[in-house]
Order: structure tokens, then C-alpha cells, then sequence
């Protein structure tokens, strides 16, 4: 049992660290970025590619570095310091993953080796207006003579303005289907708008819009959609930490420097006990979080499902917390759109709400409670 | 990073589990179950059983019967031992004057005492708390005089848990009124069968005897019951207050009253049904599942990582965290026990099963559990002051 990165896993983390610090060095720069289309920055997302994060979870023969789900937490944790607005969890964890646990050989090496180049950014286009969070979809595919075309409507898909190849969910026989849907398909209409986060998500209209299946055509591809989730959920899970711990620090930074009533802030114990409990939320959800990742490593793949919704409750307890307390123990600056951690909450509630939030977890799970005695940890 | 645990360590705990699983007396592990307080007899007999095979002490030097064992060995050892319902050793002796002895005694008195206290053959006492000394320690006021090769000691101890059992009383004494008040402390070990101690119960909520008054009327103490040196007590404290802090997360022992809690709502509905239909019961005790998860792998973030021996910042959420489950559990099973929790009182012909009869005492006691060791205010008042540096 290791907790510990590595040295390599250090070093990966100071080179990310370093990137993204320089692309988003003031809140400022943030809000620049986001302002115009798409939302985040072209020449971050390069040098991201330059530097091998974007290829870091796939295989070698597909174009990507053969790493695993600890180098990816480790990316999503720095975005996540910075909030950064690339889409890193949504193109390379999410969708990425559903391409290389369901494509073919072929369409593999196509698409997982141009998106860690960095020069395809796909987005998966999963959620509809009245699917909460539910994993069957009503857009339809209908095959004739081997061609498929897809009917039906997808919102809010996040990056689905900007994406290069869209990755859509549809209803097959027997399941749920995967497409490949290319932006310029006949029928297919995309509608950008902003997220609260300075993101951006779309809606996407099919029209017997023509479209390829990913992998094997027909196939029920279910169980691939769940376990890009699960790992899509881990690394928001990640994402999240790294956007706690800043908020955190930022907040405790405030309470040393502020003065009222002609003292510092941190004179008063109402406020560095709430500081202290943001602490406590913090390492409680770091723990889930990183065991997760721990039995996407190298756990039994039938846990996986259940780790994530763990990591996923924890997170959005703990997201919930330390956003709204860093908000109120700044006061007033708190709530501007100049200061940082505003920003901070914001992000932590669109990951909440992207993949299930935190009730959405616990009623999963407390369906579960029955078929266990205790909840053992160790594989 | 890694999840498994090593060959060697998963085979420690295999033989852990197989230890406290079996070579404890059933006896004691079924009133633990039951949920009922143990005898005198029965702790000592439990502690004894595990001296005997060399496990009752693993946190003490090798050469005072401890285990050359790594903090996470030592975790598991303490977690399996909760899983299965046996009692800790005895904290006063096992995790705290013994340790203080082993680190700041001379030969002699450790000679004298250690291998007696980690074979509970003597019940230790914690004297430290008084009534105007509570969070604030340092500021006690029981005086400990010098007279030739004695010290007369004058004042009064108070929350003096299982006194009433005690042989010896470890305490903290003022050899210095004339210093800062942490510079004037001494740590004096006292037999509490001396001319002029006194000892008198208080009765908790819950009814019972657990605390107790420890009185010192001119109770003359031979100056070689001091340990370490005169007026560095206030050091020895923090050293023994440090390690008690660590063992203080009872994530197994919570762990195992949840799983219980859990089947007894399986027949605790109206007519016998089942409780965890009930999806507010059942969400809530999913909840504390997942939270009882993130308290025990902050634990083994903790052990696993800690081998510099320095600490690891996150080991100051356990006491707080564990103590707000322990009692978040012992309030789940009142709701569990319904009207039944009333039934306190009933006796051999009641139709209330036992276990709902002593759901409420156990609530009401374990509200100590974040007053003690440290109370979680200051718990709070460490990790903001050390972790964060946020220090009024
Ligand atoms: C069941 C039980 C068993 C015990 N067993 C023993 C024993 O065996 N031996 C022994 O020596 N002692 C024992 N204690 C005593 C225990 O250590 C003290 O109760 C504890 O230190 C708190 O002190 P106090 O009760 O005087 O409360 P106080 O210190 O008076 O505190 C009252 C309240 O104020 C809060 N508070 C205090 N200071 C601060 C601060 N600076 N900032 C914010 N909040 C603060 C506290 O958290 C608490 O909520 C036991 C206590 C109990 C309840």
C-alpha cells in the first residue's frame, strides 16, 4: 500500500503545475480566455499535447503514452488548481475513453492519436433535456443497408460546439449504441451557448443525421459508457481537489491578511474553525478520491463502478463546503467576478452536476447497503 | 501508488483476524457485541490474553514487550481487533503512561512498572484533569512539595475515568508555582492505595459509573515516583496527549456497530418488516458508510506514508472526524430503536429486545467522546493554528 507519487509522477506534476500556472497566472487571464469561443485556450491545449498529457491514458499502438489513471489524476488536479477551461476530463478522460474501450482498431489510432496531438477535440454527446442523469438515451439510430443515421435531440453538451467529432449515445436493439457524428454531417445542427462556469455546452439536433458506429455496429456498448464515466467521474474527482485546495488556501490567506476591527481576520475563532472544517472536508474527500483512482489502477473492475460514486458523493459533500464557505469567509470580494474564488465554486457546482451529483450518488448507493456487511476498502 | 497491501501485510492481517477471531474469550467478544459494559475482570483478562502472545504493547519499545511493527502493521492490528469486538488494551496503560515511561523513566521505575502495566496486572489512573484545568491543562493546580525523599501532594483530580478500578494514578502535579504555569508541572505516579486519596464517583447521564473525584489530602509520595525530571511533566504530557490523539479514531469498532445497526434494521420496521426499505434510513445509512470510508483511508493515508516518522497533517482529522461518527452511529441506533429506545429500564419479562434497551445510555455517553482526548474545539484549534497557520 502506497499513497505516494512516484518520481516521474512528481515530475509530471511540477511540469503540468508550471504550464498551467504560466496560462492562467491571475484569475484575469481566466476570464479573457473564457469570454470568446470556445471557451478556453488553443495555444494551452497545444503545448498540453506538446508536453504528452493529452495521449497519457491511451496505448502506445493508438498514439497515446501507455499511462494509467494516477498520471491522469494528476493532470485533472492541476487544471482543477487553476480552473483551467480546457476541456481535459471532457475530451481526453471521457470521450477519449469511450473511443479507445469501444473503437476499432483503426478508428483508434485515427482518433486517439490526433486528440493527443492535440489537433481533434472530440466531445461526447450523452445527456438529454430530460434524461437527468440517466444512461438511456432516447435518440434513436436507425440502420439501412449498412448506413446509420441518428434522430433526436442531446443537451447541454458540454464542448459540443467546438468538438471536432462528436461521440453520440443512441438508442440500438437490444441497448445503447455509440456513433461517431462529424461536424459538417447533414442534419446535424449545433447550438453554443456559456455555461455558468465560463464553459461552453450546446445543444445538438439530429436529423437522420448520418453517423459511423464506434466499435462494432449494433453492439450494446452500455458497459463501456459506464466505465468511461466511472473514470470520468474519478477524474472530476480530482479536478475538484485541485480547485478545493486553492480555494482553501486562498481563503486562509485572506483570513491572515484582512483586518477589521483593527485585527486580522484569523483573530477570530468563528472563522479559523470553519477554516479548519474545509480542511477536514478537504482530506476526507482527497482520500476517496485517490483510493478510487487506486481501484481503477489496479483494483477488481467490478468495484469500480461503486468506487466512483464514493469518490463522486464525497466530492460534491465536500465541493458544496468549501465552495460556499470560501465565498462567505471573504465577504463581500467573495461574490465578485474579479476575485478568484467565486470562480472556484462555480466550477465545483458544474462538476457536481455533470455525471450524477452528489444525491444522485447516494441514492445509488443506498440501494446498495444490503448486499454488504462493512465497507472494506482493501481489495 | 498502490492499493494492495504487501504479501507480508496482508498475511499480518490474516493473522490478526485469525488472533482476535479466536484466541480472545468468547465471552468478552459476545458482550461487546451485546453492546454491554465490560467487568474489571473481563478487560483485564482480554488485555492479558494478548500480553500473553506478545500483542498487547506494539507501540512500546522492543525491549519493554513492544513489536518492531510498521505504523500501518500497527493500524491493522487495531483494526482488526475492533472488527471483532474485542476491547483495546486498557489506553491509560497501553497508549499512555507506558509509552511516557519507556520514553522519559529511569531503569529503575521502568523496571518497576512496565512489565506490570503492559500485563494490566496494575490498573492505571489518568490523573490530569482537575475542575478549574480542563482544556486548559497547564493551568492545574494540584501541589506536589518536596519534604526530604517525599512529596506531599494537595489538591484535587476530577473526570477520572474507571478510578474506582485504579491501583495507580499517573498525574500531573505543580512542583513550581513561582514559573510560567507549563514550566512548573511534574508527572508523578501514585498509589492509589495512600494514606489520605480518596476517591469518589460522579454518576453520569447515562447512569453510569465511569468518572470519577480523586481527592489528595497531604497523600505523601517517595520522590522516586517522579518520572523523568522535576518540572518537565508539561513535556511528557504533550508526548503522551500526542499519541493518544492518534489512537483515538475508533474507525473499526464503528465500522462493526454500523454493520449491527444495519441488521437490526432489517426486522425493526412495523410487524418485523425491514427498515432499510425506508429510503431516508437507507440513505442515511449509506451515508455514514461512505464517510466512515473517507475517515479510514485518510487512517491509511496516514499509517502507509508516515514511515519518516514525522506526522502526517492530515492525522490531526481523525480524532475529530472518528468522534463525529462514533456518536453520529449511537444516535442512528435511538432512531433504529424507535419507541423501544425508552424501554431502558425493562427487565427479564420485556418483549423490547436488549438491544434497543441500551441504545439511549449509549448515545448519551458517548457525547463524551468529543469532550475528551482533546476536545474537538481544540482539535479545530490545532489544525487551524498548525495546519493552516491561522493562529489568533
Ligand atoms: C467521560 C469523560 C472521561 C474523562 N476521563 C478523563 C480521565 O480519565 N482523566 C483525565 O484527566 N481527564 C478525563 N476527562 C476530562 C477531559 O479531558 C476534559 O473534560 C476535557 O479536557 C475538557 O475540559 P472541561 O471538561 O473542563 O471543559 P472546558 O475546557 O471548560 O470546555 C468547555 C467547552 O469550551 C470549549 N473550549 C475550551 N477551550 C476552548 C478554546 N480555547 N477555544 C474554543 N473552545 C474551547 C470546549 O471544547 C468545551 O466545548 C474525561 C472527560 C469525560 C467527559
Amino acid at each position: 500500500m502506497d499513497f505516494t507519487l512516484d518520481s516521474e509522477q512528481t515530475a509530471l506534476r511540477d511540469a503540468v503545475r508550471g504550464l498551467l500556472g504560466k496560462a492562467y497566472d491571475s484569475s484575469e487571464t481566466r476570464r479573457q480566455v473564457t469570454k470568446t469561443d470556445p471557451g478556453w485556450d488553443e495555444k494551452t491545449w497545444q503545448r498540453l499535447a506538446e508536453m504528452g498529457a493529452l495521449g497519457l491514458p491511451f496505448a502506445e499502438e493508438d498514439g497515446g503514452f501507455g499511462a494509467g489513471p494516477v498520471e491522469v489524476a494528476i493532470v485533472a488536479e492541476e487544471i482543477g488548481r487553476v480552473i483551467a477551461p480546457e476541456p481535459y476530463v471532457e475530451a481526453v478522460v471521457l470521450a477519449g475513453g469511450l473511443v479507445a474501450a469501444a473503437g476499432t482498431a483503426e478508428q483508434r489510432a485515427e482518433i486517439l492519436g490526433a486528440l493527443a496531438e492535440g489537433t481533434l477535440v472530440p466531445a461526447f454527446a450523452h445527456t438529454e433535456p430530460a434524461s437527468r442523469y440517466s444512461e438511456t438515451p432516447t435518440v434513436t439510430a436507425t440502420t439501412s443497408g449498412g448506413a446509420w443515421t441518428l434522430t433526436g435531440v442531446k443537451e447541454p453538451v458540454l464542448g459540443g460546439g467546438r468538438a471536432d467529432l462528436l461521440i453520440v449515445s443512441a438508442l440500438v436493439e437490444g441497448g445503447t449504441g455509440l456513433f461517431l457524428v462529424q461536424p459538417d454531417a447533414a442534419g446535424l445542427t449545433r447550438t453554443s451557448y456559456s455555461t455558468f462556469d465560463g464553459g461552453r455546452a450546446a445543444r445538438v439536433a439530429l436529423d437522420a443525421t448520418p453517423a459511423t458506429p464506434l466499435g462494432a455496429p449494433g453492439a450494446d456498448q452500455s458497459a463501456v459508457i459506464a466505465t468511461a464515466i466511472a473514470g470520468a467521474q474519478i477524474a472530476y474527482g480530482h479536478e475538484s481537489l485541485g480547485a478545493m485546495a486553492f480555494a482553501l488556501e486562498t481563503t486562509t490567506e485572506y483570513l491572515k491578511s484582512r483586518k477589521q476591527f483593527g485585527v486580522p481576520l484569523m483573530t477570530f475563532q468563528a472563522l479559523t474553525f470553519r477554516a479548519a472544517d474545509m480542511y477536514v472536508s478537504l482530506e476526507l474527500a482527497r482520500s476517496t478520491v485517490t483510493w478510487a483512482t487506486l481501484v481503477q489502477l489496479d483494483g477488481d473492475p467490478a468495484d469500480l463502478h461503486e468506487a466512483a460514486s464514493r469518490a463522486k458523493l464525497q466530492v460534491s459533500k465536500a465541493g458544496r463546503h468549501i465552495g460556499q464557505e470560501a465565498i462567505q469567509l471573504h465577504g463581500g470580494i467573495g461574490m465578485t467576478a474579479e476575485y478568484s474564488v467565486g470562480h472556484y465554486t462555480s466550477r465545483l457546482t458544474a462538476i457536481d452536476h455533470a455525471l450524477g451529483d452528489g444525491r444522485h450518488h447516494l441514492t445509488a448507493l443506498s440501494r446498495t447497503i444490503d448486499g454488504h456487511t462493512i465497507v472494506d476498502p482493501l481489495p | 501508488m498502490k492499493l494492495q497491501l504487501s504479501p507480508e501485510d496482508a498475511a499480518f492481517r490474516e493473522e490478526m483476524h485469525a488472533f482476535f477471531t479466536t484466541q480472545i474469550p468468547q465471552d468478552i467478544r459476545e458482550t461487546v457485541a451485546a453492546r454491554r459494559e465490560l467487568s474489571k475482570e473481563q478487560i483485564v483478562r482480554s488485555m492479558q490474553a494478548m500480553n500473553a502472545a506478545g500483542i498487547a504493547v506494539p507501540n512500546w519499545p522492543v525491549e519493554w514487550g513492544g513489536k518492531d511493527w510498521t505504523p500501518l502493521q500497527r493500524h491493522i492490528w487495531h483494526e482488526e481487533m475492533q472488527l471483532a469486538g474485542v476491547v483495546p488494551p486498557l489506553a491509560f496503560n497501553a497508549s499512555m503512561v507506558g509509552p511516557v515511561i519507556a520514553a522519559f523513566g529511569s531503569q529503575e521505575i521502568k523496571e518497576r512498572f512496565l512489565p506490570k502495566t503492559a500485563n494490566l496486572d496494575i490498573w492505571w489512573a489518568q490523573g490530569f484533569s482537575e475542575p478549574d484545568a480542563g482544556s486548559d491543562l497547564a493551568s492545574l493546580r494540584t501541589t506536589a512539595v518536596k519534604e526530604g525523599d517525599e512529596y506531599v501532594v494537595n489538591g484535587q483530580k476530577t473526570w477520572t475515568t474507571l478510578g474506582q478500578h485504579g491501583d495507580w494514578i499517573f498525574t500531573l502535579v505543580r512542583t513550581d508555582p513561582t514559573v510560567k504555569k507549563q514550566a512548573g508541572i511534574s508527572f508523578l505516579l501514585i498509589d492509589m492505595t495512600s494514606p489520605g486519596l480518596t476517591v469518589r464517583p460522579i454518576e453520569l447521564i447515562d447512569g453510569s459509573h465511569e468518572v470519577n473525584e480523586v481527592f489528595f489530602d497531604n497523600v505523601r509520595v517517595p520522590v522516586s515516583n517522579l518520572v523523568g525530571e522535576e518540572n518537565k511533566g508539561w513535556d511528557y504530557a504533550k508526548f503522551l496527549l500526542g499519541n493518544e490523539r492518534v489512537g483515538v479514531a475508533p474507525v473499526g469498532s464503528t465500522k462493526r456497530t454500523l454493520a449491527q445497526a444495519k441488521e437490526y434494521a432489517r426486522t425493526a420496521g412495523p410487524g418485523g418488516t425491514s427498515l432499510l426499505e425506508d429510503p431516508l434510513v437507507a440513505a442515511e445509512i449509506a451515508e455514514l458508510e461512505n464517510d466512515l470510508l473517507a475517515l479510514e483511508l485518510t487512517a491509511l493515508r496516514v499509517v502507509a506514508n508516515s514511515a519518516d516518522g514525522k506526522p502526517h497533517p492530515a492525522s490531526s482529522v481523525l480524532k475529530l472526524q472518528g468522534t463525529v461518527l462514533q456518536q453520529a452511529v449511537t444516535e442512528l441506533w435511538v432512531d433504529l430503536a424507535g419507541p423501544n429506545a425508552l424501554a431502558t429500564g425493562a427487565g427479564e419479562g420485556s418483549d423490547v429486545p436488549d438491544l434497543a434497551r441500551t441504545t439511549t445510555p449509549n448515545y448519551l455517553n458517548y457525547r463524551k467522546a468529543s469532550i475528551y482526548g482533546g476536545s474537538n474545539e481544540v482539535q479545530r484549534q490545532i489544525i487551524a493554528g498548525t495546519i493552516l497557520g491561522l493562529r489568533g
